[in-house]
Parts: structure tokens; sequence; C-alpha cells
């Protein structure tokens, strides 16, 4: 089965700083990849890199393979298939939960205000938040607000989601609404490449773990594998650090 | 009968000997920050007011030159008569400023959004705003007033108005809309990169994202330094007078130098106050409410 998404010898460098050092990393329909790693090794800048919020400065992306990291692409072509879910939420307080979902698939997909409302209705009942349609941001808990920034990024209906450390900025009692989520998307086969720092949340539905150390992927493999053998001393290492500090 | 019958009466816990955060005459942390609290402080400021004033009206009146001064700039008669007209006047000065304030918030609002706008191929018009802000911020109005509203039409050009209060409002609009496109711009700047970030990644582009997410936001939070500018070209209007235009201040100049007699000129502050210390109490209101709302949202 051809890729979803490939990255070949990806670089990007921020001013002097070199955070990405050759990435390679292909995704197939409904793969689901953990990326895994330290503050700072690059995570962050992989999921920004393909939904084209940053540049590349050497190598290539290619989106159903083709290459999206060249000057003609679109970005707002690529956006509409490719979602990304920040860990800050980044709702617009302006406006209230049915404002920020359907805006996009008013404004960029062209939908009428009815139906894009209704399928927004829908979406938000999926996710246990239809009490909530009428409400702004500012009135609900962090794990509201995200499951809000999911369906709002579900609502464009994109082949690809990316989830960038979603549940880092929670409150630990709220995490676990925002992993069932991600639960019941995987379920519904979405293709998914997620940052994260939940490690046995990775190991339970990652289709493949992707250990990053400072801007390059050091191993890569299924969970079970990944976790149980890592054969990288720097891959042993950061686990032994993780489970000493009760988080597997 | 509950426990809070029992409790000891607050007076009644005294401090120990020499302690070790009380010092002897100090006013206290809470009277130290907010001033003396209660009624003595109330009355104590009060007093001091009174005291002032009635000085400063003792110092005033008996004066030698206060009768002269008093028949001057204080004539009841004059007042009257200068009143109408002067009125009518004032009437073209709310015009003209709300003439001008439409047009320097949109075309303020315009400037700004060149001035933050990304890519290469908006360069240009980057420049233009730039060059365009420092020029009329630098330049007092008032020069400004005199260099168009009388420049302009000694050029004779086919086509292109001469009427002063045409080129006193392009002035006015000129001057206000380089400091209100900054006043704009410190509001695009508030609103974080994030939002923009969003709006990107859910493939709107930069107009949408401006326009729907960042823009709504920027505008609420400079809504305060808008209605102070508000207050000020509400008075600044007034300038178009030095191209004769014979708006309030003109006309009370024109009663002046017909009796010699300044009362006019009160008459006119006064219509100018009338207007702008409402929309200063309600920019002062509006100011405080808007905070109380964002610190109850942060909760």
């Amino acid at each position: 089965m051809s890729d979803r998404v490939r990255l070949a010898g990806v670089h990007k460098r921020f001013g002097d700083k070199h955070v990405l050092k050759g990435i390679d990393l292909s995704v197939a329909e409904h793969d689901v990849v953990c990326l895994i790693g330290s503050s700072g090794s690059g995570k962050s800048t992989i999921l920004r890199c393909i939904n084209l919020l940053e540049t590349v400065d050497e190598g290539a992306i290619y989106l159903d393979g083709e290459i999206i990291t060249r000057r003609e692409t679109d970005p707002n072509l690529v956006r509409q298939f490719v979602g990304i879910v920040f860990q800050s939420y980044n709702l617009f307080p302006h406006m209230n939960v049915l404002d920020n979902v359907t805006l996009s698939p008013r404004r960029v997909h062209g939908k009428g205000r009815v139906e894009a409302e209704d399928h927004a209705v829908a979406l938000l009942e999926r996710f246990g938040l239809s009490d909530k349609v009428y409400e702004f941001p500012d009135r609900l808990s962090g794990g509201q607000q995200q499951r809000v920034a999911v369906v709002r990024a579900l609502a464009t209906e994109p082949e690809l989601l990316l989830l960038d450390e979603i549940t880092a900025a929670l409150d630990p009692e709220l995490v676990g609404e925002v992993l069932g989520v991600i639960r019941d998307l995987i379920t519904d086969g979405m293709t998914l490449i997620l940052a994260t720092h939940e490690m046995g949340f990775a190991r339970d539905v990652a289709t493949r773990v992707c250990f990053l150390d400072d801007g390059a992927i050091l191993e890569e493999g299924p969970p079970d594998q990944f976790f149980s053998d890592p054969k990288m001393p720097r891959t042993q290492q950061f686990l032994r650090r993780v489970i000493d500090a009760g988080r597997l | 009968m509950t426990d809070t019958d029992n409790r000891e009466p607050a007076e009644a816990i005294e401090l120990p000997a020499g302690s070790r955060f009380v010092s002897p005459g100090s006013p206290g942390l809470f009277n130290g920050l907010f001033g003396q609290s209660g009624s003595k402080g109330a009355l104590v400021a009060f007093a001091s007011t009174v005291l002032f004033l009635v000085v400063a009206a003792i110092v005033i009146l008996n004066s030698e030159a206060w009768p002269k001064v008093q028949n001057q700039f204080l004539n009841w008669e004059h007042f009257k008569a200068s009143f109408p007209a002067i009125l009518g006047a004032f009437w073209l000065d709310m015009q003209m400023f709300a003439v001008a304030e439409v047009l320097i918030l949109s075309f303020a609002l315009l400037v700004a959004v060149l001035r933050v706008l990304r890519g290469p191929a908006f360069f240009p018009l980057r420049v233009l705003s730039t060059i365009y802000i420092d020029l009329f911020r630098g330049v007092p109005l008032l020069l400004v007033i005199f260099l168009l509203g009388f420049g302009v039409p000694a050029l004779d050009l086919p086509g292109v108005p001469k009427s002063p209060m045409f080129w006193g409002i392009v002035s006015l609009v000129l001057s206000y809309s380089a400091y209100t496109a900054e006043v704009y711009r410190s509001g695009l700047e508030s609103v974080h990169e994030s939002q923009r970030a969003a709006a990107r990644a859910l493939g709107l582009t930069q107009w949408q994202a401006l326009r729907f997410a960042i823009l709504p936001q920027a505008i609420r939070n400079v809504i305060p330094a808008l209605l102070n500018g508000l207050v000020s070209l509400q008075k600044d209007v007034a300038l178009i007078s030095v191209l004769g235009l014979r708006e309030a201040v003109r006309e009370a100049e024109i009663y002046k130098a017909r009796t010699f007699n300044y009362t006019s000129l009160l008459v006119a502050a006064i219509l100018f106050l009338i207007v702008s210390v409402p929309v200063a109490r309600f920019a002062d209101w509006y100011t405080a409410r808007d905070r109380r709302a964002r610190t109850k949202g942060l909760q």
C-alpha cells in the first residue's frame, strides 16, 4: 500500500539551531504513528512541517505521492486534507463553540450555514459536547476545550490528523477524556501522527513508535518491541527515566 | 445558641509586645497602599479640597483686576447674545467630527493591516504605510491643516475641491489615522501568534485569518485607546477654524472681534465640554467593564 505521507531527508533550521537533521518517515493509511522524545527533540516541528506551518530547508515531504514542499504548493489546499490540533487548544476566544467549529467548513470549504452547523452539532454530540454548543471557550474546562479543538479539526473532514502533545497542557484528571477521543478516532480508521508524552497510551494505540533525539529519529518500531526491547542506549536511558517518573 | 456567639471579639486579640511584624507608628500594609480608609480619610480629603477652593476664590475675587476680567470673560449678557450663533456653528463641528471619525477608523485600519501583512509581495505596501505613519505622526496637525488647506487650493488644479471644510477634514483624517493605525497595530500584535497559526492550519487564507480570527480580538483589545482618540479628535476639529471656516471657535472669535468681549470663547469651551465629558466618562466606564469581564474570564 502506498504511503499517505512520506518525509525524505527533511532538515529544518531556526537560525543557527538545527532542529531537524534528516528525518525519514513514512505513514500509511490507518497508521497511528507516535512521536516520542524529550522536549525540544523536534516532534512538534515535524508536525508543523507536514502542515506547512513551517517551511522545510532541505529534503521533501510527499502527500499521497505528490511533493508538497515546493513553491507551487498552495498550503491552504494541503491543510484541507491535513488537520492539526495544538497543545494549547488555540480556540478562538471571541467565538462560541459552534462558530469555532463551523468557521473553516463555511469559509474554506464553502458549506452553507445549515449544513455546516448540522455536521458540527453531530460531531459535538458524538464527543459529549452537545450541551456546550453555544458556550464560549473561556467557560469550558481544558479537557472540553481540547475536545472542541479536535472537533474543529475534524469538521473539515481531514484525511490525516496531526496531534501535537494535545494532552500536555491538561490537568491530570482531564487527560483521560481527551485520550478517549483519540481512541474513537483510531477506531474510525483515521490516519494519525501524534507527538505525545503519554507512553502508556502510545504503547496501547500506536501502530508504530518513533523515538526522536536531537532532531533525528533514533529508533522506531512497533510499540511492543520498542517498549520492551529498545536497541539503542539513548532509547533505553529515555525509557528508564520515563519509568522512574512513573509515566509508564 | 450558635458557635459564633462564643467567639471572642476580634479586638480582644492582643499582639505580643515587640511583635516582629508590626512597627510602632506604621500605617499598616493596607492603609499604606490605599490611603487612609474609612470616614476619617474622606472627611480630610473633603475638607482640604474645600479649603483650597475657598482660598483660591478669595485670592482671585479680591485681586484688583477681577471686576475687569469678570466683565471681559463672564458677562451674562454677552453669553446670551453670542450663544445661538456659536451653537449653530458648533453643530458644524460635530458633523465634521462624525465624518472624520468614521473615515479615520476605516483608513487607519487599512494602514495598520498593510503594515502587518506578511510575504515579500507586500513589501512595498509595508514600506509605504510605514513612511505615511512616520510622516504624519511627526508633523503638527495645525501645520498639516495650513499646508493642505491653503496649499492645495492655491494649486488651482481642475476637479480638485477647494473648500476649507474638505481640506480640513482631509488633514484631520491623515493626521489622526497615523496615530490610530499604530493603535490598531498594537492591538494586532497583542493577539498571540498561535491564533494565526490555528486559523491558517484550518485552511484559512491570510486575509480570512485576519478577518475572522485576529481582527475581532485586536479591535476589542484597543477599544479604550480608540475611545481616547475620539475625545481628542472632538476638540481638534476646532483647529479647522484657522482656514476661516465658520465653526464654533471661529464664530466665537468673530463675536469677540466685534464686541471686544471674550465671553463668547467661554461659550464655545462649554459646548465642547458638554460633548467631551460624557464621551470621556463612557470611555472610562467601558474600559472598567471590559477589564472586569476579562478578569472574570481568567478565573
